[in-house]
């Protein structure tokens, strides 16, 4: 197994060979990848080592301290944590190869498809058609007759027949940025909801995707609304069995849950490190109602943070886990979902108290200009953008309602709800 | 005012928040124990008979299993093990609510001894605790927290004699030895005095916890024997408060965890409305919300353990951490527990009463959570207005 010592060679050989100081960030980045110091805990060949996922941060540690550029990953975070492990997980070998490298390097922004008007916790409700399509859309080697190629810019994976899809997607955060999307449609109306669903990945730059922005709480637009009018997507972007996208999606979205919230952070990091500077930096402002908040909020995110910490040492074969029997490198469990419910509670409860120690400073916003980001930055505008954009915490990427229901049914195993719509076929459901 | 304010310590670079293999297997062999000699129910008879402390239970996991001698080195007759398997120890006492001395005399009265320095004094002390023969307690009230040099009631005459009262000593009653913080004529001692001997009184208060006994202890010149003073003796008295609590955090999760798992079992079993009340979501998220409380006090305590273990820097700030985070944590997983059981939860034949008295009591004992956070303000750099 590739350990710390290997990695620190593998790091000083790609940094002797391709200085950050004379390299372009592109070219950089395209050979760390190559050199497998991507995402280390990947396979060889697609930017990993099939090293344990915890020696990341040994050749992260060397990488920033060597002044290499990095990947962006705020901006890229949908293709990182959602479907870079998706297509890992379910994709062809061709698909790796297609997608993952330029997934890495954040020359390919991807976004997620998912919820739609009628579908949000209830995702598999999703009403977007996907219906094979009779003329075998862009089966050919030249792709879509209709679409202006770019300069030598490839087209995706080939082959197999094809998709038409028509629907309404919502929320769709970088959805204005994105070269691809995953994408969940409808396949099968006639069983019930959940086995009637195929999972693929869209090119948003076809004909029939039409992003629109929805400006959202903060002022900006990062989200989206998207209309797929006979969008059509080659066979060969799939993910998965037809009719088994739900379960390509659970890969998904049990990735998505530990993406948001669970990133490894140091003692005092992110929000919390915000509110003890602002608490240092203002002791004008200070009471004792607040200061016993702030402490109790300090406790609670630094407790968050070991739990992190902890959870990653049970899903990395460090050898101290492995002699206790810890599990291999791997997907995470519903555990994660505990990850994410902390996570939000946090960031709402501490950019509420930020608010309300900064006084009249907390009754200013700094700009509702309408604008399109790039992504959320949590720590680099003011406390009310903060308080606003961390409501959506609780809501995107599954709502605390939801993911409670998760860890008291899948991790403490108590009876579900009775459910009405498990036998239905998706067309006869009540709507 | 924000120059010169101490940043926050550095967390140990590569904590352990696992359990080893080692561990496990002393977790097994404690919990089988238990099982057998301590269920709630044995827990409850026993508390019944009037005895201070389940001595048969006692000797069985103090002697046979060797738990009391953990943290004391090999060759002075202990186990050599360190915070780490204590706390899997007192997991597993959290998780059955035993009636035993472990945390006053295994962990708090041998670290304070530990901290005495190596003197022939302490040696023979110090095996007799290593090996469950003697029961020792440190003569401070429960609620004391470390980090503060606590106030002394007992003064200490140049001829060694001890003359003061301390009020609410966890298993007073069952100690043998008291290790009793004195004044002494120049400064802060500590002092070993039999609690047999002649000035020594005693009582018992009917407490709160009934697994955890508490007594009042009156010394009327009674002979002590002096092991350390001044700085020494401060520091030795210190160690074990922070040792005391930082494990005491592992009590609290085993509490919580039982606690959890209980009505976890109860509810998933218990039908109204023609359905397992458990099935119901406003139930559903109250559990699921303190399993998540639960999986984070054990990363919080499992910190402070490490800590403690490998007698890191951070040790203070993990401690007031992990104190300030898994009272609260089973002291609600124990109301929590009581009120979702309904009416049986209230009863006294139910075990339910005896994990919330539990958790209630430690939530105070060595240091409130409050106190914790005040310590950890100063720690980290969080001055107070
Ligand atoms: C900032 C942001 C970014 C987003 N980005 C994306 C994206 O990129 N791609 C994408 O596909 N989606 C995205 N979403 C959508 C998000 O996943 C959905 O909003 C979310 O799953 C909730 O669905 P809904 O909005 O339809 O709410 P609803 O499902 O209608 O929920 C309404 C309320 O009912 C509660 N509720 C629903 N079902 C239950 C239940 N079974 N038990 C208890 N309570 C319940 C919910 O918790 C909520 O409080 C984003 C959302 C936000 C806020």
């Amino acid at each position: 197994m590739t350990d710390a010592a290997d990695l620190r060679r593998r790091t000083a050989a790609l940094l002797t060979a391709h200085p950050p100081a004379t390299t372009g960030r592109l070219d950089f980045l395209r050979a760390r990848f190559d050199a497998g110091l991507a995402w280390v805990h990947f396979p060889e060949g697609l930017g990993g080592l099939d090293a344990p996922r915890s020696l990341q941060s040994v050749v992260d540690a060397e990488l920033t301290a060597a002044g290499a550029p990095d990947n962006d990953p705020g901006r890229i975070g949908i293709g990182l944590g959602m479907a870079a492990p998706t297509i890992l997980r379910f994709g062809s070998e061709e698909q790796k190869q297609r997608w993952l490298r330029p997934l890495w390097t954040g020359e390919e922004v991807w976004c997620q498809l998912f919820s739609e008007p009628g579908a949000g916790s209830d995702l598999a409700a999703l009403a977007t058609r996907a219906v094979r399509d009779a003329e075998g859309a862009r089966s050919d080697a030249e792709g879509g007759g209709d679409r202006v190629v770019e300069g030598g810019r490839d087209q995706g994976v080939e082959g197999g027949g094809g998709w038409v899809v028509d629907g309404q997607k919502v929320w769709t955060s970088s959805a204005h940025l994105a070269r691809w999307a995953i994408l969940i449609a409808r396949t099968d109306p006639s069983v019930p909801k959940h086995r009637g669903i195929s999972y693929f990945v869209c090119d948003m730059t076809d004909p029939g995707v039409e992003v629109r922005p929805l400006r959202q709480i903060t002022g900006e637009a990062e989200f989206n609304e998207v209309f797929l009018t006979g969008v059509r997507i080659p066979d060969a972007h799939r993910l998965g069995e037809v009719g088994e996208g739900w379960k390509v999606a659970q890969t998904t979205l049990m990735n998505e849950r530990v993406a948001i919230g669970g990133s490894r952070i140091p003692r005092e990091g992110g929000m919390i490190g915000v509110a003890a500077e602002d608490w240092r930096a203002r002791p004008a402002l200070r009471t004792h109602d607040l200061h016993q908040r702030l402490l109790t909020l300090w406790v609670e995110a630094e407790v968050a943070r070991l739990t992190g910490e902890r959870l990653r040492q049970q899903l990395s074969p460090t050898l101290n886990s492995v002699r206790a029997g810890g599990a291999p490198t791997g997907q995470p469990g519903p555990e994660g979902s505990g990850m994410k419910l902390a996570f939000a509670r946090l960031a709402q409860e501490i950019s509420g108290w930020e608010v309300e120690f900064l006084a009249e400073d907390g009754l200013t916003y700094d700009d509702w200009t309408m604008r399109r980001p790039d992504g959320v930055d949590f720590t680099g505008r003011e406390a009310g953008y903060r308080y606003l954009r961390a409501k959506g915490n609780s809501i995107e990427g599954g709502t605390s309602e939801v993911l409670l229901n998760i860890v008291a049914e899948r991790v403490l195993g108590l009876p579900p709800e009775p459910r009405t719509d498990k036998d239905v076929a998706w067309k006869d459901l009540p709507r | 005012m924000t120059d010169g304010t101490p940043r926050p310590g550095a967390p140990a670079p590569d904590p352990d928040l696992l359990y080893s293999e080692d561990e496990e297997a002393l977790r097994a062999a404690v919990r089988s124990l238990l099982a057998d000699r301590g269920a709630p129910a044995t827990v409850l008879a026993a508390l019944e008979s009037g005895a201070p402390h389940d001595t048969g239970l006692w000797r069985a996991l103090a002697t046979d299993i060797g738990t009391a001698g953990l943290l004391v080195p090999e060759k002075l007759g202990g186990h050599g093990a360190s915070a780490r398997e204590a706390a899997v120890v007192l997991e597993e006492l959290g998780r059955s609510v035993a009636p035993v001395p472990y945390l006053t005399s295994a962990v708090i009265a041998v670290t304070a001894l530990l901290g005495c320095g190596d003197g022939a004094g302490v040696a023979a002390p110090l095996a007799a605790l290593a090996a469950g023969r003697t029961v020792g307690v440190l003569a401070l009230p429960l609620p004391t927290a470390p980090g503060t040099p606590p106030d002394l009631a007992v003064r200490a005459a140049a001829d060694g004699t001890l003359t003061g009262r301390v009020t609410s000593v966890a298993d007073a009653a069952s100690a043998a030895l008291l290790l009793v913080p004195a004044e002494g004529t120049d400064g802060p001692a500590l002092y070993a005095v039999e609690a047999a001997a002649e000035g020594v009184r005693t009582d018992t208060v009917t407490p709160l916890d009934l697994t955890r006994p508490l007594g009042h202890l009156t010394f009327d010149g009674a002979r002590g024997r002096l092991l350390a003073t001044g700085d020494r003796a401060r520091a030795a008295v210190d160690r074990a408060l922070l040792t005391g609590a930082g494990l005491l955090a592992s009590e609290q999760l085993g509490v919580a965890e039982w606690c959890l798992a209980e009505t976890v079992r109860h509810t998933a079993e218990r039908t109204q409305f023609g359905r397992p009340v458990g099935s119901f979501q406003a139930l559903k998220h109250r559990m699921a919300a303190l399993w998540l409380e639960v999986a984070s006090a054990r990363a919080a305590a499992r910190y402070a353990a490490d800590a403690l273990a490998s007698d890191s820097p951070d040790a203070p700030v993990a401690v007031a951490v992990a104190q300030a985070y898994c009272g609260p944590v089973a002291v609600r997983a124990a109301e929590e527990c009581v009120q979702l059981h309904g009416g049986i939860g209230m009863t006294w034949e139910h075990p339910a009463h005896l994990f919330l008295k539990r958790a209630k009591s430690d939530e105070l004992a060595l240091g409130s959570p409050g106190r914790h956070r005040d310590a950890l303000g100063a720690l980290v750099g969080i001055d107070a207005p």
